[in-house]
Protein backbone atom coordinates (compact mmCIF):
# COMPACT_ATOMS: atom_id res chain seq x y z
CA UNK A 1 0.00 0.00 0.00
CA UNK A 2 2.92 2.37 0.71
CA UNK A 3 3.99 2.05 -2.91
CA UNK A 4 2.78 5.11 -4.88
CA UNK A 5 -0.09 4.42 -7.31
CA UNK A 6 1.97 5.13 -10.44
CA UNK A 7 4.40 2.36 -9.44
CA UNK A 8 1.72 -0.27 -8.89
CA UNK A 9 1.57 -2.10 -12.18
CA UNK A 10 -1.97 -3.35 -11.68
CA UNK A 11 -3.17 0.25 -11.51
CA UNK A 12 -0.99 1.28 -14.47
CA UNK A 13 -2.63 -1.55 -16.43
CA UNK A 14 -6.13 -0.39 -15.40
CA UNK A 15 -5.34 3.13 -16.66
CA UNK A 16 -4.05 1.61 -19.91
CA UNK A 17 -7.21 -0.48 -20.32
CA UNK A 18 -9.38 2.58 -19.77
CA UNK A 19 -7.19 4.62 -22.12
CA UNK A 20 -7.65 2.01 -24.86
CA UNK A 21 -11.45 2.23 -24.49
CA UNK A 22 -11.44 6.04 -24.47
CA UNK A 23 -9.12 6.20 -27.49
CA UNK A 24 -11.33 3.78 -29.44
CA UNK A 25 -14.37 5.94 -28.68
CA UNK A 26 -12.50 9.07 -29.84
CA UNK A 27 -11.38 7.26 -33.01
CA UNK A 28 -15.02 6.30 -33.69
CA UNK A 29 -16.21 9.89 -33.20
CA UNK A 30 -13.45 11.14 -35.54
CA UNK A 31 -14.91 8.94 -38.29
CA UNK A 32 -18.54 9.77 -37.54
CA UNK A 33 -18.16 13.56 -37.26
CA UNK A 34 -16.69 15.29 -40.33
CA UNK A 35 -14.82 18.59 -40.11
CA UNK A 36 -17.28 21.41 -40.82
CA UNK A 37 -15.72 24.12 -43.03
CA UNK A 38 -12.26 23.49 -41.62
CA UNK A 39 -13.54 23.41 -38.02
CA UNK A 40 -12.23 20.21 -36.36
CA UNK A 41 -15.67 19.28 -35.03
CA UNK A 42 -14.75 15.76 -33.83
CA UNK A 43 -11.94 16.84 -31.45
CA UNK A 44 -14.06 19.81 -30.36
CA UNK A 45 -17.04 17.63 -29.39
CA UNK A 46 -14.90 14.93 -27.78
CA UNK A 47 -13.03 17.45 -25.61
CA UNK A 48 -16.17 19.27 -24.43
CA UNK A 49 -18.08 16.07 -23.61
CA UNK A 50 -15.01 14.58 -21.89
CA UNK A 51 -14.41 17.73 -19.81
CA UNK A 52 -18.05 17.66 -18.62
CA UNK A 53 -17.96 13.96 -17.73
CA UNK A 54 -14.61 14.17 -15.89
CA UNK A 55 -15.98 17.12 -13.89
CA UNK A 56 -19.02 14.99 -12.89
CA UNK A 57 -16.94 11.91 -12.07
CA UNK A 58 -14.20 13.55 -10.01
CA UNK A 59 -16.60 15.78 -8.07
CA UNK A 60 -18.95 12.85 -7.33
CA UNK A 61 -16.04 10.74 -6.07
CA UNK A 62 -14.52 13.60 -4.06
CA UNK A 63 -17.87 14.25 -2.32
CA UNK A 64 -17.92 10.70 -1.00
CA UNK A 65 -15.17 11.55 1.47
CA UNK A 66 -11.92 9.59 1.97
CA UNK A 67 -11.17 7.49 -1.09
CA UNK A 68 -11.71 3.74 -0.78
CA UNK A 69 -9.63 1.31 -2.83
CA UNK A 70 -12.64 0.63 -5.02
CA UNK A 71 -13.19 4.36 -5.60
CA UNK A 72 -9.51 4.79 -6.46
CA UNK A 73 -9.75 2.03 -9.09
CA UNK A 74 -12.93 3.61 -10.47
CA UNK A 75 -11.26 7.05 -10.66
CA UNK A 76 -8.14 5.67 -12.36
CA UNK A 77 -10.01 3.46 -14.84
CA UNK A 78 -12.84 5.80 -15.82
CA UNK A 79 -11.21 9.18 -15.12
CA UNK A 80 -7.48 8.92 -15.82
CA UNK A 81 -7.98 6.07 -18.31
CA UNK A 82 -11.23 6.35 -20.28
CA UNK A 83 -11.88 10.11 -20.11
CA UNK A 84 -8.19 11.05 -20.14
CA UNK A 85 -7.74 8.89 -23.24
CA UNK A 86 -11.00 10.07 -24.81
CA UNK A 87 -9.99 13.73 -24.73
CA UNK A 88 -6.83 15.02 -26.39
CA UNK A 89 -4.67 18.10 -26.22
CA UNK A 90 -2.20 17.03 -28.92
CA UNK A 91 -4.88 16.85 -31.64
CA UNK A 92 -6.18 20.26 -30.59
CA UNK A 93 -2.63 21.65 -30.87
CA UNK A 94 -1.82 20.11 -34.27
CA UNK A 95 -5.21 21.12 -35.70
CA UNK A 96 -4.56 24.74 -34.73
CA UNK A 97 -1.02 24.51 -36.14
CA UNK A 98 -2.43 23.12 -39.43
CA UNK A 99 -5.04 25.90 -39.69
CA UNK A 100 -2.32 28.51 -39.10
CA UNK A 101 -0.04 26.85 -41.68
CA UNK A 102 -2.92 26.86 -44.20
CA UNK A 103 -3.27 30.62 -43.79
CA UNK A 104 -6.39 30.32 -41.61
CA UNK A 105 -4.89 31.68 -38.39
CA UNK A 106 -8.08 33.52 -37.30
CA UNK A 107 -10.10 30.29 -37.51
CA UNK A 108 -7.34 28.47 -35.60
CA UNK A 109 -7.35 31.12 -32.87
CA UNK A 110 -11.16 31.02 -32.56
CA UNK A 111 -11.08 27.22 -32.43
CA UNK A 112 -8.41 27.25 -29.69
CA UNK A 113 -10.00 29.92 -27.52
CA UNK A 114 -13.51 28.44 -27.92
CA UNK A 115 -12.21 25.00 -26.95
CA UNK A 116 -10.65 26.37 -23.76
CA UNK A 117 -13.55 28.64 -22.75
CA UNK A 118 -16.32 26.11 -23.47
CA UNK A 119 -14.18 23.24 -22.13
CA UNK A 120 -13.86 25.12 -18.86
CA UNK A 121 -17.61 25.90 -18.83
CA UNK A 122 -18.54 22.25 -19.52
CA UNK A 123 -16.19 21.00 -16.81
CA UNK A 124 -17.49 23.52 -14.27
CA UNK A 125 -21.08 22.55 -15.15
CA UNK A 126 -20.18 18.91 -14.54
CA UNK A 127 -18.71 19.75 -11.12
CA UNK A 128 -21.81 21.79 -10.16
CA UNK A 129 -24.22 19.07 -11.35
CA UNK A 130 -22.40 16.39 -9.32
CA UNK A 131 -22.24 18.61 -6.24
CA UNK A 132 -25.99 19.32 -6.45
CA UNK A 133 -26.79 15.66 -6.93
CA UNK A 134 -24.75 14.85 -3.84
CA UNK A 135 -26.58 17.49 -1.76
CA UNK A 136 -29.96 16.19 -2.88
CA UNK A 137 -29.04 12.66 -1.89
CA UNK A 138 -27.67 13.83 1.41
CA UNK A 139 -30.90 15.75 2.12
CA UNK A 140 -32.94 12.58 1.60
CA UNK A 141 -30.93 10.81 4.28
CA UNK A 142 -31.38 12.71 7.55
CA UNK A 143 -29.01 10.34 9.37
CA UNK A 144 -26.21 11.68 7.20
CA UNK A 145 -24.07 13.89 9.46
CA UNK A 146 -23.75 16.33 6.54
CA UNK A 147 -27.52 16.79 6.31
CA UNK A 148 -27.79 19.42 9.06
CA UNK A 149 -25.43 22.00 7.55
CA UNK A 150 -26.55 21.12 4.02
CA UNK A 151 -30.19 22.04 4.76
CA UNK A 152 -29.04 25.51 5.79
CA UNK A 153 -27.74 26.59 2.40
CA UNK A 154 -30.83 25.47 0.45
CA UNK B 1 -15.21 7.91 -45.00
CA UNK B 2 -12.65 5.19 -45.59
CA UNK B 3 -13.26 1.69 -44.30
CA UNK B 4 -11.38 0.94 -41.09
CA UNK B 5 -10.05 -2.57 -40.50
CA UNK B 6 -10.51 -4.21 -37.08
CA UNK B 7 -6.71 -4.56 -36.91
CA UNK B 8 -6.29 -0.80 -37.24
CA UNK B 9 -8.88 -0.14 -34.51
CA UNK B 10 -7.03 -2.58 -32.25
CA UNK B 11 -3.65 -0.95 -32.98
CA UNK B 12 -5.05 2.54 -32.28
CA UNK B 13 -6.59 1.25 -29.02
CA UNK B 14 -3.27 -0.31 -28.02
CA UNK B 15 -1.47 2.96 -28.77
CA UNK B 16 -4.03 4.87 -26.71
CA UNK B 17 -3.69 2.44 -23.82
CA UNK B 18 0.11 2.76 -23.83
CA UNK B 19 -0.24 6.54 -24.01
CA UNK B 20 -2.64 6.67 -21.04
CA UNK B 21 -0.38 4.39 -18.95
CA UNK B 22 2.64 6.55 -19.84
CA UNK B 23 0.69 9.66 -18.78
CA UNK B 24 -0.19 8.08 -15.43
CA UNK B 25 3.46 7.18 -14.71
CA UNK B 26 4.87 10.56 -15.86
CA UNK B 27 2.17 12.37 -13.86
CA UNK B 28 3.11 10.42 -10.74
CA UNK B 29 6.84 11.02 -11.23
CA UNK B 30 6.39 14.79 -11.72
CA UNK B 31 3.96 15.05 -8.78
CA UNK B 32 6.46 13.54 -6.34
CA UNK B 33 8.93 16.28 -7.33
CA UNK B 34 6.64 19.29 -7.78
CA UNK B 35 4.09 20.67 -5.34
CA UNK B 36 3.51 24.19 -6.68
CA UNK B 37 0.16 25.84 -7.42
CA UNK B 38 0.40 25.19 -11.15
CA UNK B 39 -0.47 21.60 -12.19
CA UNK B 40 2.91 21.20 -13.92
CA UNK B 41 2.58 17.45 -14.57
CA UNK B 42 -0.37 17.81 -16.97
CA UNK B 43 1.20 20.84 -18.66
CA UNK B 44 4.43 18.91 -19.22
CA UNK B 45 2.52 15.87 -20.55
CA UNK B 46 0.45 17.95 -22.96
CA UNK B 47 3.42 19.95 -24.25
CA UNK B 48 5.61 16.88 -24.83
CA UNK B 49 2.69 15.04 -26.47
CA UNK B 50 2.08 18.03 -28.74
CA UNK B 51 5.77 18.12 -29.69
CA UNK B 52 5.51 14.41 -30.51
CA UNK B 53 2.39 14.87 -32.68
CA UNK B 54 4.19 17.68 -34.56
CA UNK B 55 7.24 15.48 -35.15
CA UNK B 56 5.02 12.61 -36.31
CA UNK B 57 2.89 14.81 -38.57
CA UNK B 58 6.11 16.22 -40.02
CA UNK B 59 7.54 12.72 -40.45
CA UNK B 60 4.45 11.82 -42.47
CA UNK B 61 4.58 14.99 -44.56
CA UNK B 62 8.34 15.18 -45.21
CA UNK B 63 9.90 11.79 -44.41
CA UNK B 64 7.40 9.30 -45.78
CA UNK B 65 5.92 7.95 -42.52
CA UNK B 66 3.01 5.77 -43.65
CA UNK B 67 -0.66 6.58 -42.89
CA UNK B 68 -1.16 3.51 -40.67
CA UNK B 69 1.81 4.33 -38.43
CA UNK B 70 0.71 7.95 -38.38
CA UNK B 71 -2.81 7.21 -37.11
CA UNK B 72 -1.62 4.61 -34.58
CA UNK B 73 1.06 6.94 -33.15
CA UNK B 74 -0.95 10.19 -33.24
CA UNK B 75 -4.65 9.32 -32.78
CA UNK B 76 -3.56 6.34 -30.66
CA UNK B 77 -0.51 7.09 -28.55
CA UNK B 78 -0.43 10.93 -28.53
CA UNK B 79 -4.20 11.13 -28.05
CA UNK B 80 -4.12 8.70 -25.14
CA UNK B 81 -1.04 10.35 -23.64
CA UNK B 82 -2.29 13.94 -23.71
CA UNK B 83 -5.50 14.99 -22.01
CA UNK B 84 -7.83 17.93 -22.33
CA UNK B 85 -10.31 16.87 -19.63
CA UNK B 86 -7.72 16.73 -16.82
CA UNK B 87 -6.36 20.14 -17.85
CA UNK B 88 -9.91 21.55 -17.57
CA UNK B 89 -10.58 19.94 -14.16
CA UNK B 90 -7.31 21.35 -12.86
CA UNK B 91 -8.28 24.79 -14.19
CA UNK B 92 -11.67 24.56 -12.42
CA UNK B 93 -9.88 23.56 -9.19
CA UNK B 94 -7.62 26.64 -9.47
CA UNK B 95 -10.69 28.87 -9.87
CA UNK B 96 -12.33 27.21 -6.86
CA UNK B 97 -9.17 27.96 -4.87
CA UNK B 98 -9.52 31.60 -5.97
CA UNK B 99 -6.33 31.35 -8.02
CA UNK B 100 -7.80 33.08 -11.07
CA UNK B 101 -4.51 34.21 -12.56
CA UNK B 102 -3.02 30.74 -12.31
CA UNK B 103 -6.20 29.31 -13.84
CA UNK B 104 -6.01 31.61 -16.87
CA UNK B 105 -2.27 31.04 -17.19
CA UNK B 106 -2.73 27.27 -16.92
CA UNK B 107 -5.46 27.06 -19.57
CA UNK B 108 -4.20 29.56 -22.14
CA UNK B 109 -0.51 29.00 -21.37
CA UNK B 110 -1.00 25.29 -22.05
CA UNK B 111 -2.79 26.06 -25.29
CA UNK B 112 -0.06 28.37 -26.56
CA UNK B 113 2.81 26.12 -25.46
CA UNK B 114 1.17 23.07 -27.05
CA UNK B 115 0.56 24.82 -30.38
CA UNK B 116 4.16 26.12 -30.32
CA UNK B 117 5.45 22.61 -29.53
CA UNK B 118 3.42 21.07 -32.37
CA UNK B 119 4.70 23.74 -34.76
CA UNK B 120 8.28 23.18 -33.57
CA UNK B 121 7.98 19.44 -34.17
CA UNK B 122 6.55 20.00 -37.62
CA UNK B 123 9.28 22.59 -38.32
CA UNK B 124 12.11 20.24 -37.33
CA UNK B 125 10.81 17.64 -39.78
CA UNK B 126 10.36 20.24 -42.50
CA UNK B 127 13.93 21.53 -42.08
CA UNK B 128 15.41 18.02 -42.07
CA UNK B 129 13.17 16.82 -44.92
CA UNK B 130 13.99 16.85 -48.59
Amino acid sequence: MSRPAHRRWGLVALVGLGGAVGTTARFAVSHAVPAAGGWPAATFVVNLVGAFLLGVLLEALARRGPESRRAQRLRLTLGTGVLGGFTTFSSLAIEIERLVADGRAPLGAVYGVTSIVLGFACCLTGVVVAARQHRRRAARLPVDPDAADLSEDT
Amino acid sequence: MTAVSPALVLAVALGGGLGASARFVVDGLVRTRWSGVLPLATVLINVTGSLAIGLLGGAAAFHGLGPTWLVVSTTGFCGGYTTFSTAMVETVRLVQADEWRWAVLNAFGSLMLCVAAAAAGMGVMWVTGT
